[in-house]
Parts: structure tokens; sequence; C-alpha cells
């Protein structure tokens, strides 16, 4: 599968879940398992360019796809993305364990609706939990890189 | 938690997803979105030894009209029915209620077909698609059919589907047009709403008082009032009042078990995603059950990973 633009190859048993691909075999271990229930949305990431929750995805599911996680929103040059600056410009986050699936999710809200409501927002957030009860930053965040717009 | 080991197959075509089903034996599952099974397996709910995948027969992922009704393919995720301009406009009710269906990360693996065959009660979709009096249309070994789905679900988990059979559309009748024939009320002008089709399956089944809510004579834009209960003659608080009746009028839990195995639900099982299990033995011969046997799925197996 082609993981952030690179070609990840693999042969991993058939069990094998999509989280654990990118944690265990691509290294990319910004993508948490949190609940690992398909409750929590800790582990969001694009599939194709829309959010899934990589906990309940197989690997082999994810094969020849496009997977993006966290760590490929910042471009070649370490900028980072717009969703990424607005939840650090508003303080989207406290003990950060939600965050990289809050800003996948985020990512894939604004690609379907550039500008969202409020309301919007936080419905759209639903699959996502934050531990630390931290929603009104995050969704200010959200609302605030709908604001910016450009580059979403 | 990560599943039991199975063996993954991915298929090309349905005739080819038929084919594998059948040579996985009696555990093989089909596998759609994946979002009623995995989580299964990964409890040990379901414990298949094949996985079917067929979650790329793009050929079955559709929203279409045809003649009379709408059809959907099976493999139409929520958030495509949800989003489908044309089920927006004809079947808004279906459109809404998958919008509803978990989250949004949900809506975008998980598939309408998934949802039904994995026939849980408090899904979202079972309900709607009784009311809608929709048809299941479900290819097999031994050809296509249709089920309506009022005979579709049979119990917990439990469909009309035979082992190996795959389902693959999802057929609803047209929203009746303004001034055309309405199928809440056969008899009576139609209604032109949208609810209609709800309002029939309230008529059917529940109160005096939904009869009178969903009735065509609603024009004034207010519910009426429901019925007063009838008062219950107080009873006496000495003596026997009543006599004592060999027969329980609300079933204990030992009643409900026994009554689930006599049914033999089990008998259909299927996997929860868009099909049922490739057949074993005679059609229609009872399966052997284990102790323990939970929803319909396989028991864990001791020693499971």
């Amino acid at each position: 599968m082609t993981v952030n633009g690179t070609t990840v190859d693999a042969e991993v048993p058939d069990r094998t879940l999509l989280v654990h691909f990118l944690r265990d075999v691509a290294g990319l271990t910004a993508t948490n398992v949190g609940c690992d229930t398909t409750s929590c949305g800790a582990c969001t990431v694009l599939l194709d360019g829309q959010s899934v929750k990589s906990c309940t995805v197989l690997a082999a599911q994810a094969d020849g796809h496009q997977v993006t996680t966290v760590e490929g929103l910042a471009d070649g040059d370490g900028e980072m993305h717009p969703v990424q600056r607005a939840f650090h410009a508003e303080h989207g986050l406290q003990c950060g364990f939600c965050t990289p699936g809050m800003v996948m999710a985020t990512v894939s809200l604004l690609a379907e609706n550039p500008r969202p409501t409020e309301e919007q927002v936080r419905t759209g957030l639903e699959g996502n939990l934050c531990r630390c009860t931290g929603y009104h930053n995050i969704v200010r965040a959200v609302l605030a890189a709908a604001e910016g717009g450009e580059g979403l | 938690m990560i599943p039991a080991p199975f063996t993954y197959q991915r298929a090309g075509s349905v005739d080819e997803a038929l084919s594998l089903a059948a040579e996985g034996g009696d555990d093989a599952k089909f596998l759609a979105g994946g979002h009623s099974l995995l989580p299964l397996m990964k409890l040990r709910l379901a414990v298949p030894e094949v996985l079917v995948d067929i979650g790329r027969l793009s050929e079955l992922s559709y929203v279409r009209e045809e003649n009379g009704h709408i059809a959907v393919g099976a493999l139409t995720t929520h958030h495509d029915v949800a989003n489908s301009g044309l089920l927006g406009g004809e079947l808004p009710l279906l459109a809404h209620a998958a919008g509803q269906v978990g989250d949004p990360q949900i809506r975008h693996r998980g598939t309408i077909g998934g949802s039904l065959v994995h026939s849980d009660p408090a899904g979202d979709l079972p309900a709607v698609i009784l009311v809608l009096d929709a048809t299941l249309v479900a290819r097999g070994p031994a050809g296509t059919r249709e089920i309506p789905a009022g005979e579709f679900f049979q119990g917990l988990f439990e469909t009309a589907l035979e082992p190996g059979e795959l389902l693959t559309e999802i057929r609803i009748p047209s929203r009746p047009r303004p001034g055309g024939p309405s199928r809440s009320s056969p008899s009576g002008p139609s209604t032109g709403r949208s609810s209609a089709p709800p309002c029939r399956a309230t008529r059917w089944r529940w109160s005096t008082w939904d009869r009178r809510r969903c009735g065509p004579a609603r024009s004034s834009g207010r519910w009426p009032k429901a019925p007063r209960r009838p008062t219950r003659p107080p009873t006496p608080r000495t003596g026997r009042a009543r006599p004592r009746t060999s027969t329980p009028t609300v079933a204990t839990a030992s009643t409900w078990r026994g009554s689930w195995s006599a049914a033999g639900w089990p008998r259909r099982s299927h996997g929860p995603e868009t099909g049922g299990n490739p057949p074993s033995g005679a059609p229609g011969s009872p399966r052997p059950r284990a102790p323990g046997h939970v929803g319909g799925f396989s028991p864990a197996r001791p020693g499971a990973a």
C-alpha cells in the first residue's frame, strides 16, 4: 500500500489490522490504539482520502490503496498542515492522545464540508473521543481551520 | 485485540466470491466493510476460518432508479446512501437513517448490505428496510432470488439467507407521486407525504393511537390526543383477588431460552456481513450447535489466539 506517498511493501499475517501495520511495520507510531473497538477514533487515518478507524480495517483491505497518517500531513519542508496549525493555535489538545485521530477526522470533515457550522463540527467529530474532555478548544480549532480555508 | 487466525481471500467478482465461499467450507464468511464482522471477530464471537473479501466489487456499489423502484447495491456505504441525491429526494427516510449509523468513519466503511445481513435488531437500517417494504436480492449457488424484507429478518442475527448466498441488492418501491396511487392507503387518496411508508408499518403493528396518528385524516397539523387508557378495577388487598393461573403471561428467562432452543435459530446462522455461510451438508439441514453458542455465530475455539 502507499502510506503518506511512500510505497510500503510487506508480507504480514492475514489478520493484521491496519493500525498495527502502520505502527509496527511502517514505523508510523503517531496513530494510536485507543479503545480498539471502533469507538474512540484515536486510530483514525485517511484511506483514499476518507477517514476510517484503522483498528477495524485489515491491512489486507488497504492493500493497493492510499493511506495517510498524521505524519503525512506536513509538507516536505516541515510546514504544518492548516489543521495542525489551527489545533496548535487554539490549543486543541490536552494530553494529546486523541489528537492524531482528531486531526485526521478534521481533515476528512473539512474535505467534505469546508465551511461547517459549530454543530456540524461537533456532529462530524462524534466518532472521536477526547478523554480529557477538551472538546471546546478542539471545535474552535476546527472552525479556525475552516476559517483559514485555503490549503485544506 | 486482533482476530483469531483466518485465511484472507479477495474476490474479483460476485461469481468468484460465491466460488471462494463454497470452497471455504462451513466457516467461510463474506467481508464487506467489516464494521460488523471484524469487531465480533476481535471478541471471538465470530471465528471464521476463511474471509472472502468482497469489498472491491464496485459493481455492487450504486444507487439507481429502475422500473418503479430504487435499487441500492449491497456494497453501497452508509456515507454514499446518506449523501445520495436520488435517495435524498425519493427515500429521505433511508438517507436520513443511513446518516445516523455510527459516526463518519464507520459510515465511510460500513455498507448497507453488511448492516442488513448482520440483522441486529438494534441496528439503524433493518427497521427502515421493513418499513419501506424493500425486497432483498440474493445470489447463491442455486441462482438469484428475491426475498421480501418481511421474510428476510428471522431473528437475532438471523436472516433468510441460505448458506453460501450473498446479498447483492436492495430494491425499494419508489415513493408514491402526489396524485398517484398511494402505497400506504391503497383505497384512499395519496397523502403525498414522505412519511407514508412508516405510517403503514405503524398502522399494521402499533396501537390505536398510532393508527389515528398516521391515518389519512390528519389535516389539522396537530397530532390527535392519545385515548385515555381504560382504568383497571381496583384489586382487593385481602383474599385471593384473582385465581392463580398456571400459564404465566410474561415469559421468563427460562422460557425465553427454551424458545430460542426450540426455534433452532442458529440453524440458518450466517456471517454478519453480506452473505451466509457456505453450504454444509444438505441444504436446510440443521447445523450442530455447541454449548454456549451465541448469537448465531460460531463459538470461540478453545485455544484460539
